[in-house]
């Protein structure tokens, strides 16, 4: 840490803070938590890209498979869905599971030729029929209880905690199966590859109102531990006493202390994950990544395995990035897969690690922090910008047009910023050492 | 069994539409792959270029259609074409002067380019958006239908109604038009010959005294009259809307690498079975099914594989396909 960096870091924080004596602490913490999990992504991302090269453009998919992760394990049990279904469709996706699993066997055993062709195809498609007879009555059966409320299966009711490392780990078994096909091909074969796999994973979060009530949304999903709800906070005792001794409204103080809660979990989230990648990073492991990264064919030439360790960190990474969505679907209390969209969960953060400074993690952080600021700031105040940009405009079509469209300023801007970058500093604001 | 009934069922909800998008993939994936043959990349930013150019197309449409202009039964768009073709080949002149040129001076590797493209990609969609919003936008004019089912009826006396829509038929003359001067200007003239040189070996290209700056110039205006066309022809078929005009990048990327990337005929191909492939296994076969079996066979479901919301899923399992079994694609393209 130099006092270039250190500056840097004061600098977005000054932002913060500015926010929060300019406009409301309330505006400022929310920004800072969205920009903490960006920051998070970012680190994930950063894994890959930075020490492994490796370029995933499906991080708005992993994201959303945390978030699938939270309905999953932390939303409370609809019995009458279960009863309904719930274990026909578990037995129909075993099945499934399985007939994949025999076609891949078989693949791998029979020798090469017709006849192998036509019986794996045979197993697949005879796999298919019989998938299909199971699943779909029972998802009918689930979907037929009373749709308007529930309509799906539930989770499993456990604390939401639990389900942050369970979106690490839907994320990294997704990270396995595409890693497994597109990686060792060509590097912008695995870019392709990631961003038709996010795009198949939202579609299934839409369409499959069993699991997750599609485009119905969940809401209501339990908070975290420590995290208590505004309307409990207002009735709690000790809460309005200090409220009353402080002398700060209690309905702005519960939201603030709710947040402030949120910010103490991610940041202690964000301090594991960047005290582990640190570590990882100086280990004779971290230098084997970046050995691979400068140059494959002598890595490889020294017995690295090149394709299982990209693997690995393609892996890993991923797992991070299925944490941070996991976490922002518990801060947000609901699932909406309609709200995913690609420039916002992929290319943003991509952006983050591009400023920030591929292959460092401080980088990451200070980017994340940055352009997660600019860009929420842009969503709340740009509409009021634009109108006073326009304020001397007289009233007609093309200044409603002007107002309305300040929000796609921010991906212009955030363009140029990221070709900017990459033409005139290609390191990032902290380089990598 | 009645089997005509069946054929033209077959015709009107699998064979026209399919035909109809697959021309507008091969368009799309033949752009992709032309850049990927000269330049080296994967342009990420092809859907937006697409997006652009129909976006011109439609403004100038609508100032045509203000002022009167039309042509006649077909849609007004087509007039409009050659200035949506001419706005989006400035506009990727100047990307190339601007941003990508240092680049491929630098001699930068492929994934640092697909990084640019995808700043590229950011600034055309915000521009996009910013000038036509984000909206659905309906910009076909002219007679609607060439065959509608009703007349179709009368005239053969047929069961099921055979319609074909004006925009299908322009899409597949436009796709054939544009195909046949595409493939005959790579062939034929001297510019054309370069470009293969150049994409077959750059090398050699330069030490016969190609001019590099002339073939990539030539390079990005095919380009861009390939994914203008591609994308008129998919709004007019369509409706023009920003968002899955990104999300077309899937399919056509399917198509070129199935095709074999910087291959022009397998991107063709690829775009032809990624299309019949998305409408094949998305169509509900119930009623084909009914026409051909024996009234005690019909099927009582949809005879559905996949419902149409999971279509990027058929392109992605085509595409996951090829990936692990010919990674060159069919038409043995580049695996640099």
């Amino acid at each position: 840490m130099n006092t270039r960096n250190l500056i840097l870091f004061a600098g977005v924080a000054g932002l913060f803070v500015l926010t929060g004596f300019g406009w409301s602490w309330n505006l400022a913490l929310s920004i800072l938590n969205m920009a903490l999990l960006s920051s998070i992504m970012a680190m994930g991302v950063n894994m890959q890209w930075g020490y492994a090269g490796l370029f995933n453009t499906g991080v708005m998919g992993f994201t959303a498979l945390g978030g699938l992760a939270v309905v999953v394990t932390s939303a409370r049990p609809v019995a009458e869905g279960w009863a309904a279904g719930g274990w026909t469709i578990l037995f129909s996706l075993f099945l499934g599971a399985a007939t994949i699993a025999t076609a891949i066997f078989l693949y791998n055993r029979m020798p090469k030729g017709r006849p192998r062709a036509l019986t794996v195809a045979a197993v697949l498609l005879v796999g298919l029929f019989v998938f299909r007879h199971f699943f779909d009555p029972a998802v009918a059966a689930v979907e037929a209880f009373n749709p308007a409320t529930y309509g799906n299966i539930g989770g499993l009711g456990l604390p939401a905690l639990v389900a942050w490392p369970v979106g690490g780990l839907l994320a990294a078994a997704a990270a396995w199966a595409i890693g497994k096909t597109a990686l060792g091909l060509r590097s912008d074969y695995l870019a392709i590859a990631t961003l038709g796999i996010a795009e198949i994973i939202i579609a299934v979060m839409k369409n499959e109102d069993w699991l997750a009530r599609g485009v119905k949304n969940i809401i209501d999903l339990p908070r975290p531990w420590p995290v208590p709800y505004e309307v409990a906070l207002q009735q709690n005792e000790t809460f309005l006493g200090m409220a009353a001794s402080w002398g700060f409204n209690p309905v702005t103080g519960s939201t603030i202390t709710v947040k402030l809660l949120y910010a103490g979990l991610f940041t202690a989230v964000l301090v594991l994950v960047i005290l582990l990648s640190e570590l990882a990073l100086k280990s004779p492991w971290g230098r084997m990544m970046r050995a691979i990264r400068d140059n494959e064919v002598s890595a490889a030439a020294m017995g690295k395995d090149v394709t299982r360790r990209h693997l690995q960190i393609f892996i890993l990474g991923s797992a991070v990035i299925g944490i941070a969505g996991a976490m922002m679907t518990s801060m947000d209390g609901q699932l909406t897969p309609g709200t995913y969209n690609p420039l916002r969960y992929t290319f943003l953060i991509w952006v983050m690690v591009i400023v920030g400074g591929s292959g460092n993690n401080w980088g990451s952080l200070l980017g994340g922090m940055l352009i997660g600021w600019l860009w929420l700031i842009v969503e709340d105040l740009g509409p009021g910008l634009m109108g006073l940009i326009t304020s001397g405009m007289a009233d007609g079509w093309l200044k409603s047009h002007l107002i309305d469209s300040a929000q796609h300023m921010r991906l212009l801007t955030l363009g140029v910023v990221l070709l900017l970058v990459l033409r005139f500093s290609p390191r990032g604001l902290i380089p990598e050492k | 069994m009645d089997f005509l009934n069946a054929l033209v069922a077959f015709l009107n909800f699998v064979f026209i539409p399919g035909l109809a998008y697959g021309s507008q993939l091969a368009l799309g994936a033949l752009g992709v792959t032309l850049i990927y043959g000269i330049l080296r990349f994967s342009n990420f930013a092809h859907g937006d270029t697409m997006a652009f150019g129909t976006m011109v197309t439609i403004l100038v449409t609508w100032a045509m259609q203000s002022v009167g202009i039309g042509f006649g039964p077909l849609p007004t768009a087509l007039l409009a074409l050659p200035f949506g073709i001419a706005a989006t080949a400035v506009f990727l002149l100047l990307t190339d002067r601007v941003v990508y040129r240092f680049y491929r001076q630098k001699k930068a590797a492929p994934t640092i380019l697909v990084i640019v493209s995808l700043g590229v990609m950011f600034v055309m969609n915000g521009v996009v958006r910013l000038i036509i919003g984000v909206d659905d936008q309906d910009f076909a004019d002219g007679e609607r239908f060439i065959i509608t089912a009703g007349e179709f009826k009368t005239a053969t006396g047929l069961a099921e109604g055979l319609a074909l829509k004006t925009t299908q038929g322009v899409t597949v003359i436009t796709a054939v038009i544009t195909v046949a001067a595409l493939f005959w200007f790579l062939q034929k003239t001297r510019t054309g010959k370069s470009m293969r040189a150049y994409s077959d070996n750059e090398d050699l290209a330069l030490l016969s005294g190609i001019n590099p700056d002339r073939v990539v110039q030539v390079t990005w205006i095919l380009a861009a009259a390939l994914a203008t066309i591609a994308g008129v022809l998919y709004g007019l078929d369509k409706s023009f809307k920003p968002f899955v005009y990104f999300q077309l990048l899937l399919p056509i990327f399917a198509a070129a690498i199935v095709g074999g990337l910087g291959s022009p005929l397998g991107a063709i191909a690829g775009g032809f079975v990624i299309a019949f492939s998305e409408v094949m296994v998305t169509y509900a076969w119930k009623k084909v099914a009914t026409y051909l079996l024996p009234e005690s066979m019909a099927p009582e479901g949809l005879v559905q594989l996949m419902s149409t919301d999971y279509k990027f899923a058929v392109s992605f399992a085509i595409l996951i396909i090829v990936l692990l079994f010919m990674p060159t694609g069919l038409f043995k393209g580049k695996s640099v």
